[in-house]
């Protein structure tokens, strides 16, 4: 009975607290509000400019975002969500509970971005990951990789996006003859893991000669463990891009806060976060320019399928990748 | 009385497994077909799932027998450590693995020092070589069980009629593993049924895909909800037969009462016994703590170095532990009480229920059903200790349920001619006699609680993250070494709070 008191005084005090200050709810990946990640830095810069409360809620990673989002559907709590790629953006867009962005800064993207809803906040090129002291000479294309017995660790297109990304990279790159060129790697892919998680892990604990994650993967180890012997290959067939986007929903009744965020998330106080928390490069460089080891690799060129070009791909290079890998 | 209590536990379970199940057919409406993919994925998993059992449970046989009738200065620490593998996040355990097995691992290092070629884990039997790590363990502890519920009298009758090794086993040990072998064979394999991150990982390629990341793909990707109710009713249906297969070769043991004398084992004397069981104890030692010594070695220099929220998420889950734990018991007595009550094998039925529900289906379910009524984020903790509650059931009433019928198949009929009902028969029989196997059921749901990362994730609210998943949020984001050092953490904890439910069990008895 007491017990109960105290938690009808607590939600009573609770509300008041509400009523006084209004509250943004922004649904995102779970790494981004870790307290290693972009999420409290954000937290604490937003609050003052906006008089309001930003709640983050964590829903797993950017396929569970949007998968959340349906589940849901007009009845969500989310305002904003914040997380989704490129290769999810037109399934997000639909479910029509997304609501077209204002007018945008000038980003620095590679690629002209053209999306009426989503805002992208972050992007990275995909790129194999090796160690400097154990291959010395890097493979620079698909078909150089296809010629070498290194092992590589990718991840699985069906429960992860870094893995769709390579999906797309081969597509892009070599279209009709991608299952081909599956066939030609299948003996260099020591495994298939669900997420990037495990696929990093194999390969920093050696157990992979190179690994799919990001170009700016070898500045993590640089910055933060002063370690200059990770290195990504480049590929002379291009390399392929994640965009990372936010966009608010029609629902939300909190209209203005949403733009004011969207906003708000390409401003230094937002974007200056990313590069060190994130491991991305920022949509809009910082006044203060990038940190070290973000320069190092430089793709002469970008690959990126529009959002309607990744959803009618996606099933027909699916099944090539698992024809030629499933033997 | 017993009957409503087991009633209404089985329902609970219904409701989180078939319940959530059907939250989410209803939600997707419609007919699906399965595809050609999906066929390969079902007869991929049954057979990994039907090796890796069968397995596992051959191996724990000798390795419990030669535990069961030695004594030796620290065999209470190796048995309890032998739960550790079950309790770790799968990842770390494949990098435990690896670090033994892997590419650059210690046997191929040994190999390659002999001149000989390396061997690569990566395939089928890497596949069942993980679930074995994973499952022996599990079920040498539950034949463990079995055999100190041998009375000490049958081992004393048959030292003086001179029985040989031969006929101990023959005649006292294979009636106590027709008993107990079936329900443990059918838990593991069902555990290895939805495992999913280990087979691909350690599968090598899709070749080894499961209906579990059949499942995953439906929901994450294609958002095909009535794709995802499907495959997972197909599992259901697979847990259903599987289990009616394992009861009808499954015998009741034949009891007969003792008086809980300490067990003395003459018929183990021969030299040659001795050695033998030294060999295949130092065996299964080394296959299970080389890689939980290399995940150790790894984890130490992060451990000392994990921000102070690390800390906060394992107190956090000491507590969904505990309360777990507590749950697990209650709802493991109550079905194990109806079981024997009753004879009905509904009870068993629904005692299995949470082993083959998809944890995809069952988290999405879940929110379904909470969504429209209350908070899912502030429900995260209280919900993730129910689920983790039910997954830990069919491991805590395998230990339970074969130690009850023995109680009452021993000491009922006198319970029944003194008129000891309800409470008191509890109080006054069940509960004393059920001490060791319930110390062990409550540790072993303490200790699955705090490692299992269960539904977690879609209920997760803001700073709510349990120890797993901090562990794949330092991965996550390239922490790899304080990864290491939290799931060191981790296991320690969950081998601590096995240890002390376990040894609160077990009182002064030594097994």
């Amino acid at each position: 009975m007491k017990v109960s008191l105290i938690a009808a005084g607590f939600c009573a005090l609770a509300s008041f607290a509400q009523a006084e200050t209004p509250t943004l709810t922004i649904y995102t990946y779970d790494s981004f509000i870790a307290d290693w990640g972009p999420g409290p830095a954000v937290k604490k810069a937003f609050e003052p400019i906006c008089h309001c409360t930003l709640n983050f809620v964590g829903t797993g990673d950017g396929a569970a975002l949007l998968s959340r989002i349906k589940l849901e559907g007009a009845r969500t709590k989310a305002d904003v969500v914040l997380g989704l790629d490129t290769s999810l953006t037109a399934d997000a867009e639909a479910t029509g509970l997304f609501a077209p962005h204002g007018t945008l800064p000038k980003m620095d993207l590679p690629v002209a971005w053209t999306d009426p809803d989503f805002v992208p906040f972050d992007w990275g090129w995909f790129a194999f990951v090796y160690d400097k002291t154990k291959v010395p000479v890097p493979p620079t294309s698909f078909t150089e990789l296809a010629k070498t017995d290194l092992k590589v660790v990718i991840e699985d297109p069906r429960s992860s996006t870094p893995g769709l990304g390579l999906l797309y990279w081969v597509k892009d790159a070599y279209g009709d003859k991608a299952g081909e060129v599956w066939k030609s790697l299948a003996h260099n892919i020591l495994t298939v893991t669900p997420s990037w998680d495990e696929a990093y892990g194999l390969f920093t604990k050696g157990e992979a000669d190179m690994v799919l994650s990001y170009t700016t993967s070898p500045a993590y180890h640089l910055i933060e463990e002063k370690d200059a012997t990770k290195a990504a290959a480049m590929f002379t067939e291009g390399h392929y891009m994640q965009v990372e986007v936010a966009a608010k929903l029609k629902a939300s009744p909190n209209q203005a806060l949403a733009d004011q965020f969207l906003a708000f998330m390409l401003t230094d106080a937002f974007q200056s976060v990313i590069p060190e928390t994130n491991w991305m490069y920022p949509a809009v460089t910082p006044k203060d320019g990038l940190p070290d080891g973000f320069d190092m690799y430089r793709p002469t060129k970008s690959l990126l399928y529009s959002a309607d070009e990744a959803k009618t791909l996606r099933d027909g290079a699916l099944a090539e990748w698992q024809a030629a890998l499933s033997k | 009385m017993t009957l409503w209590a087991g009633g209404a536990v089985a329902a609970l379970l219904g409701l989180l497994t078939l319940g959530t199940l059907a939250a989410v057919a209803l939600r997707a409406g419609g007919s699906v077909l399965l595809s050609v993919a999906d066929l390969s994925a079902l007869r991929f998993t049954l057979e990994q799932a039907a090796l890796s059992a069968a397995l596992s449970v051959s191996l724990a046989v000798p390795v419990a027998r030669a535990l069961a009738r030695r004594r030796f200065p620290g065999r209470r620490w190796l048995v309890a450590l032998m739960g550790a593998p079950f309790l770790l996040p799968v990842i770390v355990a494949v990098f435990g693995l690896l670090a033994l097995f892997g590419r650059h691992g210690l046997l191929n290092a040994g190999l390659a020092l002999l001149g000989l070629p390396g061997v690569s884990i990566y395939g089928l039997h890497g596949v069942v070589l993980a679930h074995v790590f994973f499952n022996l363990p599990l079920a040498v502890r539950l034949l463990l069980q079995g055999w100190r519920a041998i009375p000490a009298e049958r081992f004393r009758l048959a030292a003086a009629l001179g029985f040989s090794p031969a006929d101990v086993a023959r005649l006292i040990e294979r009636p106590m593993l027709r008993a107990v072998l079936p329900g443990a064979t059918l838990a593991i394999f069902l555990v290895c049924l939805t495992s999913f991150a280990v087979a691909l990982t350690l599968g090598g390629g899709p070749a080894a895909t499961t209906v579990e990341l059949a499942i995953y793909q439906a929901f994450r990707f294609d958002f095909d909800l009535g794709r995802a109710a499907l495959l997972a009713g197909i599992q259901f249906v697979l847990c259903g037969g599987a289990t009616l297969i394992a009861f009808r070769v499954g015998l009741p043991a034949t009891e007969a009462p003792g008086l809980d004398r300490p067990v003395e084992r003459w018929d183990a004397g021969a030299p040659l016994l001795r050695l033998q069981d030294a060999v295949l104890i130092t065996l299964a030692a080394l296959f299970l703590m080389i890689p939980l010594g290399l995940v150790a070695v790894d984890g130490v220099p992060g451990l000392l170095a994990l921000p102070a929220p690390v800390w906060l998420s394992a107190l956090r889950s000491l507590g969904v532990a505990v309360a777990s734990s507590a749950l697990c018991g209650g709802m493991a007595l109550a079905l194990a009480l109806a079981r024997t009550a009753s004879g009905r094998a509904a009870f068993d039925l629904a005692g299995m229920l949470p082993l083959v529900a998809s944890p995809l289906v069952l988290g999405t379910g879940l929110f379904l059903l909470v969504n429209p009524v209350a908070d899912p984020a502030f429900w995260a903790l209280p919900v993730t200790a129910l689920v983790n509650a039910a997954m830990a059931l069919p491991f805590a009433l395998r230990a339970l349920q074969p130690a009850l019928d023995r109680i009452e198949a021993t000491h009922g009929r006198l319970a029944d001619s003194l008129g000891l009902t309800g409470w008191a028969r509890l109080r006054l029989l069940i509960l004393p006699r059920l001490r060791g196997p319930l110390g062990f059921a409550l540790g072993l749901a303490a200790a699955l609680s705090m490692g299992d990362l269960g539904v977690i994730a879609i209920f997760a609210g803001p700073g709510g993250a349990t120890l797993p998943l901090q562990v794949y949020r330092l991965m996550g984001a390239y922490r790899m070494a304080q990864a290491s050092g939290a799931a060191l953490l981790l296991l320690g904890l969950s081998l601590g709070l096995f240890w002390l439910f376990d040894r609160g069990g077990r009182g002064d008895a030594d097994a």
